[in-house]
């Protein structure tokens, strides 16, 4: 034996990893149903903990702050909700082709801004010159033009020189941020506002300033899905998604899918900053998105990548962000705190999928009878 | 008795997921002696030993080491236990010596790489090493890092040694020196394990063969008293006969003509190297070589994946007698012009097929384009992802089933059955039996030959020279991207292909001048 006799480690680890794929889908769905029931369930106890509501009550609030009276009769808050439900799936539903292509694109924000930006100045400069018909038909295209152009740019650095795409999306949200900031500055003259336009707006239709909104998106989740499961060219997304080398090989250009695929994505950005602007407020200032592009990622991926499930997930998130918002405002706090409410259920939502893939051991069966 | 048990598994169990990788393995290694492993792939031996080197941790069982219970939860419990495992995918620093590899994250207090290389040199000499502890990486040959590998963990003192699957990457004359080594170490009373799937070498090689199946253990013989036909009997469950039918060929003619192709990689190294030859139809030709010697270049240059520096690669159509011109075209631009060119890449789940697609979804990827329509049409490639699962036996649950799922020889089963569904004039098939089972790489080998009955040109990308030399009718050989030879099938011998092998283009010029 050897002289320098080291110490032999002989005790167990405590637990170990194991990887299952062993899973049935609907029990993958357990644990994330699980898991947004708990989560709602931290929610309320930090409602308790911070805001000084009984957990009943802070519920009770959120359900009216989203809601509002809805069973006395009144739809104005539903409607309201459904429509920013629209805004953020719009904008998921339009990550979503990139995504799959492994696109990360990361410039909802200044793609939909950019498509905004398109709406208000045709709203200011063409508004009192053309027709109300023309005048829609024109917003409708210059804002998906420029949200497309908006994701061009990254597309072709990515395709031709291989560029990150990550940064360049980040950084283009950053010109187009300036850019608002700068049109705002000039047309709001000082005041840094610009006021309500009243020309190019959609219309009203049953009593309903958010339908046109509502509708588009449904349109769009609809179309989404088949254009990724059905058509030629969602096909060649995936093939691109899952291996340039395999899209290579069978002989698909892939810089004309990456062009192509960001195009729509950007294209479809843009008709969200439409939709925000000429649908619901108006006018344009530097958080008009607000941050949504951002979120629009978590959603695309809780999603995964299925146009339908999206549905879901916004519906999830944004009940959070308005009803905690609600607490919050009752309790005094600032708005952060239902961004922060909101950050921690999509965190225990990414977390759960460790459990979906993963199995944890603690016990190891040494004799086996 | 003067051996001893050097390490006792019992009852090891390791699950991933669904797949059971070992279950109740009950084995015994001796000091003193040589041990194979033999299984087919898939069969739970490189986990196995992966549990011993401290990679993966048993699910159940234990572990005895000279006969005391061990727990090694980590590659640094296995160090402390005497156990170096020498990997199939060697874990070595490019840029770095040898030497400094060796004593790479060895932490004794000290950093002295003159007394290192003396060390290194004294384990060479025991053994009979060649190595030069102050070449980088780099420079190296695939044999020279492997000694490496094998020296680093006799630097450590391991007295056992585990080798994966070593002989996969060398040729017949550097197997023969790797054997000698492992003698002489076994006679140094050190206990040496290897993993191998080939049958000859375990019986030139080892005192005693264990055999796995499916993760289970079947048994262990002594080498002395067992013959091919017990061991494979042992290792497929069943009786099957090895051997490979060759037709001649029946009125070979000319298919494709490369003439003078070179190529360079990224940083303008060149990868091939003024490559001529012609496929004909009827006939098989095998392409050998060492591994990274160009063979997936020059298979991608025909496939149109590859931009040539020079030399010219034309088709000749049977059906019409024209004669096209393939270089510098596109995939597509081959396939409109009529060329059927099959292909079947070596990397088959990131080039050949899409692993998170079910079969439906890849038996499309050469069709989706056919008709003017928006949208894609899934009966025909779901008709035929039956057909293939039915005719070639595919393991599937289901079409639906993602490709990744399956198992390797599978996975190839789908890949080559697309590939032949088109009825291709000219296959290309690049290690199509690497990582399959027996019964799976037979029923390639005869694919293969029933296109070839076809009239079609097939060429066979080998690395075991057995099988090339069985079943081809003419086979090149290539080294570091140049033609080092193109021998008859029929009457070439391993010796003769593994010279031409090694042979390099100062050898050329030596017996040229």
């Amino acid at each position: 034996m050897a002289k320098d006799k080291i110490i032999k480690s002989t005790r167990e680890p405590l637990f170990h990893v194991v990887k299952r794929d062993d899973l049935a889908w609907w029990q993958a769905w357990g644990i994330r149903v699980v898991t947004i029931l708990f989560s709602f369930v931290i929610v309320g106890l930090l409602c308790v903990l911070v805001a000084d509501k009984s957990f009943g009550d802070s519920f009770d609030i959120m359900f009216t702050g989203v809601f509002g009276r809805l069973f006395e009769g009144n739809t104005t808050m539903l409607w309201k909700y459904l429509q920013e439900i629209a805004i953020l799936l719009s904008l998921s539903l339009a990550l979503t082709p990139a995504f799959k292509m492994k696109f990360w694109n990361c410039g909802a924000e200044g793609q939909a801004l950019m498509g905004g930006l398109a709406t208000i100045i045709c709203m200011l400069e063409f508004g009192d010159k053309l027709s109300y018909g023309t005048l829609v038909t024109v917003i409708v295209i210059t804002s998906i033009v420029a949200g497309a152009i908006w994701g061009l740019i990254p597309a072709i650095f990515k395709a031709l020189f291989n560029t990150n795409e990550t940064l360049f999306t980040l950084m283009m949200n950053y010109i187009a941020t300036q850019i608002i900031a700068y049109y705002v500055y000039i047309k709001g003259g000082g005041s840094n506002v610009i006021n309500p336009v009243e020309y190019g707006n959609f219309p009203t239709i049953g009593g309903n300033d958010y339908f046109v909104n509502i509708v588009t998106v449904a349109v769009i989740t609809v179309v989404m899905y088949i254009y990724l499961k059905f058509s030629k060219q969602g096909y060649e997304i995936s093939v691109v998604g899952e291996s340039q080398n395999t899209a290579r090989y069978i002989g698909i250009n892939v810089k004309k899918v990456i062009i192509r695929t960001m195009l729509i994505s950007g294209a479809l950005c843009g008709v969200t900053g439409m939709l925000l602007v000429a649908g619901k407020d108006h006018s344009i200032n530097v958080n008009s998105v607000g941050g949504q592009g951002f979120t629009a990622i978590l959603m695309s991926w809780l999603g995964q990548f299925n146009p339908f499930i999206m549905v879901v997930m916004t519906a999830i998130v944004v009940f959070l962000r308005l009803g905690v918002a609600k607490v919050a405002d009752t309790a005094l706090l600032n708005s952060s705190y239902s961004e922060i409410m909101v950050g921690i259920v999509i965190l225990m939502l990414v977390g759960c999928e460790f459990f979906i893939h993963y199995a944890i051991k603690f016990k190891h069966k040494k004799e086996v009878a | 008795m003067s051996k001893q048990p050097a390490i006792q598994l019992k009852n090891i169990t390791k699950v991933f997921g669904k797949v059971i990788a070992n279950k109740n393995v009950n084995l015994t290694a001796y000091r003193g002696e040589i041990l194979s492993i033999l299984g087919e792939n898939g069969s739970g031996k490189t986990t196995l030993m992966n549990m011993i080197s401290g990679i993966y941790f048993p699910d159940e069982g234990q572990i005895f080491i000279d006969g005391e219970e061990a727990v090694i939860a980590s590659p640094k419990d296995a160090f402390t236990y005497k156990i170096g495992m020498i990997h199939q995918h060697f874990k070595l620093v490019d840029v770095f010596s040898a030497a400094e590899n060796i004593v790479l994250g060895l932490n004794d207090g000290k950093y002295n790489l003159k007394e290192s290389t003396a060390k290194i040199k004294d384990i060479s000499e025991q053994y009979g090493f060649e190595l030069e502890p102050e070449k980088k990486i780099y420079t190296m040959s695939v044999s020279e890092k492997q000694t490496v590998e094998i020296i680093k963990v006799l630097y450590r003192g391991a007295d056992i040694l585990i080798l994966d699957e070593p002989t996969a990457v060398l040729t017949p004359q550097e197997t023969e020196k790797l054997f000698a080594i492992l003698r002489r170490m076994r006679d140094d009373g050190k206990c040496i394990i290897i993993i191998t799937h080939k049958l000859h070498e375990v019986l030139s090689l080892s005192d005693k063969v264990a055999v796995l199946r499916k993760g289970e253990y079947v048994g262990t013989v002594n080498t002395a008293e067992t013959n091919e036909t017990e061991l494979t009997e042992m290792m497929v469950g069943k009786k099957i006969s090895l051997n490979i039918q060759r037709d001649e060929p029946i009125a070979p003619q000319d298919r494709l003509c490369v003439k003078n192709i070179s190529c360079v990689d990224r940083i303008g190294t060149t990868v091939l190297d003024n490559i001529s030859f012609t496929a004909k139809s009827g006939e098989i030709l095998g392409i050998a070589g060492i591994a990274g010697s160009g063979q997936r270049e020059l298979l991608e240059s025909i496939a149109g994946l590859q931009q040539l520096t020079s030399g010219e690669i034309t088709y000749h159509d049977p059906k019409t007698n024209k004669v096209e011109n393939l270089r510098d075209k596109t995939p597509m631009q081959i396939r409109n012009l009529g060329v059927r060119l099959s292909f079947v890449p070596e990397d088959r789940l990131g080039m050949g097929l899409v692993g998170n697609m079910d079969i439906v979804d890849n038996m499309m990827l050469r069709s989706y384009r056919k008709g003017f329509s928006m949208f894609l049409e899934r009966k025909k490639p779901k008709d035929l992802a039956e057909h293939i699962i039915d005719d070639l036996e595919v393991v599937t649950p289901s079409a639906s089933t993602p490709v990744r799922r399956l198992s390797g020889g599978n996975v190839q089963k789908v890949l080559v059955g697309r590939e032949i569904a088109s009825s291709p004039t000219v296959l290309m098939a690049a290690y199509p039996v690497r990582g399959l089972d027996i019964n799976s790489s037979y029923m390639i080998y005869n694919l293969l030959n029933e296109q070839k009955k076809k009239g079609v040109a097939v060429i066979f990308v080998g690395e075991d020279l057995d099988v090339l030399l069985e079943l081809c009718d003419k086979i090149m050989v290539i080294g570091s991207g140049r033609i080092t030879g193109i021998v008859d099938g029929r009457t070439a011998t391993k010796e003769e292909i593994g010279l031409l092998m090694t042979k390099t283009a100062h050898d050329e010029e030596v017996n040229n001048g």
